[in-house]
């Protein structure tokens, strides 16, 4: 292992900010996506039980 | 034919449903694994020092970004051919997530570009068709929200993923073409066959991380575009309190 | 299916458009009016300096022929979309691919045409001469049929699409880099003196890929978008 403290670790040899800027982005996007998706999902199954509650009746869904 | 069995939605939903779970799971494994190395295992590179460590996520991120628009095309592609309506469902479920890779790529290659060459942003083959290529992921999207008949946007977004399936390789090799008569920004992004064993292998253990991830998600925005398209609610696991409702009509 | 059928399909069509496009001449002459004043207002923003805009004006030029060729889209398909002529289209037995082409090279004589004959005077205003002139034109003539192509591809994607103005330009600009890039670097390689044939061939080679894949692809929009 190279790092020989924490602080080593994260300052990156100097080049820190690029590379957490560069890994943090990433891991920020697909946070984001799954969030995303966990939410359109929700939203979506819940059109559909409205839809289904509403049976014929358009207005409600 | 047990693929022919799921070609139909129906049948897909619930058996998407049972593969999200391994792939992610397999996805954060891979993760861990290729991030322990890729911090941990993996020695400082001689020329670049530890800036080098940003191709952990920016050669996964951009390979996906292509690969997926070539998924991305075939569905369309097969969508087109056979007239099957879950071809296009894949195919629209593809394009956020390259959509998202291609930014990411873009952006850790910025972040890389900046301590390596000194400039966030060199005009050279690679940065630039992978510009276009977000250009492209955005008008498939576009395309497709400002259809408003789902079977017209199907069709003219797989054209359009179509013909830029040919576009990507020829401005690729006009660009680089460009770039020997310019001459002046010839960099070489290649980091040559010196690469340790170990940096090879947290590259590849994280790409195959990434690829399952999109995998995963793909999967579960198919089943979103699913619910959201066709109601038929049954396909649903949980048939969430529909007893009681129905009896309290 | 004779070959004199199809042949009089084609000029048919070219013929009925030029003949709209003249009694409509204002819309043409918009355009090329767009490509002057574009072009001019190049050295208004970055300076007289002749050295500067003779570097500048391959990338000048080209680009305001790629915007030129954009706004006129609109014009290929729309009017007959409006009027159902194109749903005939569809259903006459001649090939919808080769009715296309016919559209698309009246397209091309209405509005690329008159870019290839202006651009030796715009040339001239940014203190092109010579040879380098000559290769701008050819560039040209090489390159416009191919942007009338591959637009037609994106016109026929956004028929009766809300907001397609702006739409059409995000799908078919970047479709139109490589014209870019070769036909920019045509003229930019004459006036280095290395001589612009590699880049008027890859050229070439751009015009005849889309003259076989482009009206396959638009005539398959079209059908997507009529249905």
């Amino acid at each position: 292992m190279q790092w020989g403290s924490a602080s080593e670790f994260f300052a990156m040899g100097g080049y820190g900010l690029y590379v957490w800027t560069s890994f943090i982005a990433t891991a920020l996007c697909m946070a984001w996506e799954v969030l995303a998706l966990w939410r359109r999902r929700a939203a979506a199954r819940a059109e559909q039980r409205a839809a289904m509650l509403g049976g014929t009746d358009e207005t409600a869904a | 034919m047990i693929w022919s069995k799921y070609s139909v939605p129906q049948a897909f939903y619930p058996l998407a449903g049972r593969l999200i779970p391994w792939f992610a799971a397999v996805a954060v494994i891979l993760m861990v694994v290729g991030l322990y190395m890729g911090f941990f295992v993996a020695p400082t590179d001689f020329q670049q020092g530890e800036s080098y460590r940003i191709i952990f996520v920016h050669v996964p991120a951009a390979w996906m970004s292509m690969f997926l628009y070539v998924v991305m095309a075939v569905w369309a592609g097969v969508g087109m051919g056979l007239n099957a309506r879950l071809s296009f469902m894949m195919a629209q479920a593809i394009a956020p997530t390259g959509a998202m890779f291609t930014f990411l790529a873009l952006l850790t290659g910025a972040m890389w570009g900046k301590p390596t060459w000194g400039a966030w942003w060199v005009w050279d083959a690679r940065l630039t068709s992978e510009l276009i290529l977000l250009f492209q992921y955005a008008g498939v999207m576009l395309l497709r929200t400002s259809i408003d008949d789902v079977r017209r946007a199907d069709r003219s977004s797989a054209v359009f993923a179509l013909v830029g399936v040919v576009n990507v390789p020829i401005i690729y090799y006009s660009v680089q073409w460009w770039n020997t008569l310019h001459q002046g920004a010839s960099v070489s992004m290649a980091t040559g066959s010196k690469m340790a064993a170990t940096m090879l292998m947290a590259m590849l253990i994280m790409t195959i991380a990434f690829w399952m991830y999109s995998i995963a998600v793909i999967l579960a925005r198919v089943r979103c575009v699913m619910l959201e398209r066709e109601s038929l609610p049954t396909w649903d696991e949980k048939p969430a309190a529909m007893p009681e409702a129905v009896e309290a009509r | 299916m004779s070959h004199s059928s199809m042949w009089e399909a084609v000029t048919g069509i070219v013929r009925r458009d030029l003949l709209l496009a003249m009694r409509r001449w204002s819309d043409a002459a918009m355009s090329v009016f767009f490509l002057v004043i574009v072009v001019s207002l190049f050295p208004l923003g970055v300076g007289p300096e002749p050295a500067v805009l003779r570097t500048i004006a391959p990338g000048v030029l080209w680009v305001a022929a790629l915007l030129t060729c954009l706004l006129s889209l609109a014009r290929v398909f729309t009017p007959d979309y409006l009027d159902g002529v194109l749903e005939q289209m569809v259903l006459v037995p001649q090939p919808l691919s080769l009715l296309v082409l016919g559209k698309v090279l009246a397209h091309w004589v209405i509005s690329g045409l008159p870019v290839v004959l202006l651009s030796p005077l715009l040339g001239l205003q940014f203190g092109l001469e010579g040879e380098t002139l000559g290769v701008l034109v050819l560039s040209l003539l090489l390159g416009t049929p191919t942007l009338s192509m591959i637009g037609a591809i994106g016109a026929a994607l956004v028929l009766g699409v809300r907001g397609s103005g702006l739409l059409v330009a995000l799908l078919v600009l970047p479709l139109y880099v490589p014209v870019l890039i070769f036909g920019a670097g045509a003229v930019t390689s004459s006036m280095a003196g290395i001589g612009g044939e590699a880049n008027l061939s890859l050229l070439g080679a751009c015009l005849v890929l889309s003259l076989f894949l482009a009206p396959w692809a638009t005539a398959a929009a079209l059908r997507i978008a009529l249905e």
